[in-house]
């Protein structure tokens, strides 16, 4: 699909090193941090932490083995930064892959709960910086124990890997009000199922799920390492509800990256919330702690994610006229352009008049629908993929779109812009929402100490 | 992998090689895929407010596209007109400033004239065109505009009659319906929404009418009022509480009863109204109708294949059989249109018209058809690979029939 030979990797003694260094805007690591950075090995080794002298010798051998140059000494500079005010993954400039995984918490221990969170952040750290899943590398450990990490992006580097966590509804207090964690004062008022929209056929096992963890990266092997990895670790504490690998990322956050098309063939995400638009950021996406409802006061500095998964209906898309899909969409296809004129960048005009005085750009149209000045002025920091799943039992392509928005107001930003597009959007004809969710994702961690954890704050609170 | 190629691909025209398909597949995907020997001659036109430039002022006979950029400051159309400077041979309207779009025609040889519109006002900027004889074999379109008015016509008188036969039926089902008779109700219901359903595309262009006759209750806001087909459906086939969601389902009142058959019987009364004014019948063209036909089938394809439609009384194969009805005639009214300018999409047409038409005769059951549930997998997904068949060719309808 990309324009990559896919031989590049399969061969990664002769491949050069990645030269050009990809580290963004966010806040730079620590010394700690950058050790880790070089090669897939054990997190604790990197870290310095100090071991147990029953330990030394293997946290030696970890790190002679990932020096010796001959696998994957390839420096880890297609990276982010795990550290920061907001966790990567948001802002950070898109991703081309994604692994993104629902899952269901079983254990009803608080501590257990926390134990898990704890584990998971300190492997995401490692595994964002290109390091290992486990305290082992991947090739690493004791000969006759299952390697912590399964091995599979041994010779790859982070690929700009960014893992996302989010909490549900359900986290807090289960559908018939069970409070597990003692957490459900803590539930901000805007984390509540998302209404029924119209024309919605959501499918239960595509929806929900107490946390989310999202993964993207430049490498589909590397994301879905990084799920793989973090499901195992949870495993006896949570299950999986569901996951859905996405490609083709469909929206942009930073201003030099070309549109990306959608599987409709037009280009999506034109009108997005920028990296570099701190303000816009501010107002749309980042929870200030003070402004959103009761209770978020711990969520400062996070924000909402909203998955939802539209399956597009392509076979009857594909056999509309030209005219029908620029309309319903409100641009050209070929250059994204709004049919009011101009270029792709080039705000719509909802009042120029083609024709019989009727507006060139339909008042149902896509454009038209999901502006911010028909939406009260709501925004939003969408991040969504393509995903294709195969094809259907009747030979139909099970394929669309995994969209995913952050939102510093659900039910301000979204809720009534989902209702007014699913009722009359003249694309509603070719789609289908079949998978939903939602999910407060804490604030990033700003400076690494060991045992520091995602969410921490609402643990504290 | 075959997938990421055709869809880089741009296909002009049925003579590409393998070869060919793996040299465009690597460059840029807005340059045609190949010049075969039947690829449309492309001019380039220039609009602006003052001038109206053209790439060249002549072509040989055959395929021709325009591609017309806007280079102006205000909308505007463009127009190949015939030697009488009258006749619009083709058009292409509402193009936005600094747009780019195609007209795609078959033309004979002869005299003509362009003209673009900048501000659609006054005559246009005309020049003179000239197709020369390619020895290309371009059909005749002389009665064209005549055989459209025809099916024009034949199709609105469709249409009225289809909401005459409506309106009769639903005065029946309501009655029946609030009189408590559930069990005529039940045997009026799908043979009156068969008349629904043949001119569903109708309905649908009148956008209040459809979501007040037709909305499945998925398809509801949370607290919007649900009116119309759907819900008299759930009340006559009441769902169990595992099928109502975990709920009891609770059945309408004598007074809801009344009320809601009542506004389905106003609103079927205005869709009569509206199919029988002068204005419907001037809204109706080519292209009306062959979208029309495709749309139905659309529908065919995303909610009857599917049983979605008639979740409660499962009748979906009786609005699957009257889609394909209304489809077929309004496909009928312009086959000597596309006989004339593509036969072999006619006979394409006739064929899978026939093959969907046999696939449904096996499912009748009296005077109506079997439930949908009791159809197997199999069957479903063969059902629905007939309807792939005659959707594709069908959608190339409009184009071929309009002018």
């Amino acid at each position: 699909m990309s324009g990559s030979s896919p031989t590049d990797r399969l061969i990664p003694d002769d491949t050069p090193a990645p030269s050009a260094a990809h580290a963004d805007a966010e806040p730079g690591s620590d010394g700690a941090a950058h050790q880790v950075r070089v090669g897939r090995r054990g997190f604790l080794t990197g870290a310095g932490v100090a071991l147990g002298a029953a330990l030394a010798g293997a946290a030696g051998y970890g790190v002679a083995r990932a020096t010796d140059g001959s696998h994957s000494s390839t420096p880890a500079s297609r990276s982010h930064a795990f550290e920061g005010p907001h966790q990567a993954g948001i802002s950070t400039s898109v991703q081309e892959h994604l692994h993104f995984v629902a899952l269901d918490v079983t254990t009803t221990d608080r501590d257990e709960l926390i134990s898990l969170l704890t584990q998971w952040t300190a492997a995401a750290r490692s595994m964002m910086a290109g390091g290992s899943a486990g305290q082992y590398g991947p090739m690493d450990g004791p000969y006759d124990a299952p390697p912590q990490d399964t091995g599979e992006a041994y010779d790859l580097d982070a690929a700009n890997l960014t893992i996302t966590f989010g909490f549900g509804p359900t986290l807090f207090e289960t559908a018939d009000g069970t409070d597990r964690f003692g957490l459900s004062a803590q539930r901000p008022e805007a984390l509540k199922d998302l209404p029924h929209f119209p024309g919605d056929t959501l499918l239960p096992e595509r929806t929900g799920g107490d946390i989310a963890i999202q993964a993207c990266a430049d490498d589909p092997q590397v994301a879905v390492h990084a799920i793989r990895n973090l499901v195992r670790i949870a495993f006896g504490k949570a299950t999986v509800r569901w996951s859905q690998l996405g490609y083709g990322k469909t929206s942009m956050t930073t201003r030099d990256a070309k549109t990306p098309r959608n599987l409709f063939g037009f280009k999506d995400g034109t009108a997005n919330i920028l990296a570099d638009d701190a303000a816009a950021l501010n107002e749309h996406v980042w929870v200030s702690g003070t402004d959103t409802g009761a209770n978020d006061g711990w969520l400062a500095g996070g924000s909402y994610l909203i998955a939802r998964r539209i399956r597009m209906t392509i076979e009857t898309w594909d056999r509309s006229a030209m005219r029908e899909q620029e309309n319903v969409i409100g641009r050209t296809k070929q250059t994204g352009a709004p049919l009011s004129g101009g270029d792709e960048f080039t705000e719509p005009d909802f009042t120029l008049a083609g024709r019989e005085g009727k507006p060139l750009i339909d008042v149902y149209s896509h454009v038209a629908m999901a502006h911010p000045s028909n939406n009260a002025g709501a925004r939003l920091l969408r991040r969504g993929y393509n995903y294709t799943d195969g094809s259907d039992d009747l030979g139909r392509l099970d394929a669309g779109l995994f969209f995913i928005a952050y939102v510093r107001d659900p039910w301000r930003q979204y809720v009534p812009m989902q209702n007014a597009m699913a009722k009359n959007d003249l694309l509603s004809e070719y789609i289908r929402h079949t998978g939903s969710g939602i999910w407060a994702v804490p604030a990033g961690i700003t400076s690494w100490t060991d045992g520091a954890f995602i969410g921490q704050e609402l643990f504290r609170a | 992998m075959a997938i990421s190629l055709l869809s880089r691909a741009l296909f002009t025209s049925a003579t590409l090689t393998v070869g060919a398909l793996a040299l465009t597949a690597c460059t840029d995907n807005s340059a045609p895929a190949a010049e075969g020997k039947n690829s449309p001659t492309a001019i380039t036109v220039s609009s602006t407010a003052d001038a109206c430039n053209l790439s060249t002022t002549s072509a040989p006979s055959g395929n021709l596209t325009f591609s017309v950029k806007n280079d102006g400051s205000d909308v505007t159309e463009f127009y190949l007109l015939a030697e009488d400077g009258l006749r619009i041979v083709s058009e292409i309207e509402n193009i936005g400033p600094g747009i780019s779009r195609d007209l795609v025609l078959t033309a004979k040889p002869g005299n003509y004239f362009t003209s673009c519109k900048p501000g659609m006002v006054g005559d246009g900027l005309r020049a003179k065109f000239t197709v020369t004889d390619s020895g290309a074999n371009v059909e005749p379109t002389g009665e064209k505009a005549d055989q459209i008015a025809s099916a024009v016509t034949n199709y609105v008188a469709y249409v009225k009659d289809q909401s005459e036969s409506l309106l009769t039926k639903t005065e029946q089902f309501t009655t029946a319906y609030v009189a408590g008779d559930d069990d005529q109700a039940r045997s009026l219901y799908a043979s009156t929404r068969v008349h629904w359903e043949r001119i569903e595309p109708v309905a649908e262009s009148f956008g209040d009418l459809d979501p007040e006759m037709d909305l499945r209750e998925a398809d509801l806001e949370e607290g919007q009022t649900w009116t119309g087909w759907h819900l008299l459906e759930k009340d006559l086939w009441a769902p169990t509480k595992e099928a109502n969601g975990g709920a009891e389902y609770t059945p309408l009142t004598q007074d809801e009863r009344k009320q809601y058959a009542d506004k389905l019987l106003s609103d079927t009364q205005k869709l009569y109204d509206r199919t029988h004014s002068t204005d419907f019948a001037e809204s109706v063209d080519a292209s009306f109708i062959g979208n029309g036909a495709k749309g139905l089938l659309d529908e065919v394809a995303t909610g009857k294949v599917t049983g979605e439609e008639e979740i409660w009384s499962h009748t979906d194969l009786w609005d699957f059989q009257a889609n394909v009805d209304g489809a077929r005639v309004a496909y009928e009214g312009l086959r000597d249109v596309v006989l004339a300018s593509d036969s072999a999409l006619a006979a394409e047409l006739d064929k899978q018209f026939d093959a969907i038409t046999t696939q449904l005769d096996q499912y009748r059951d009296g005077e109506g058809f079997v439930e949908y549930q009791t159809l197997t997998e199999a069957q479903v997904k063969e059902l629905a690979a007939g309807v792939d068949a005659l959707s594709e060719p069908l959608s190339k309808l409009t184009a071929a029939v309009v002018l």
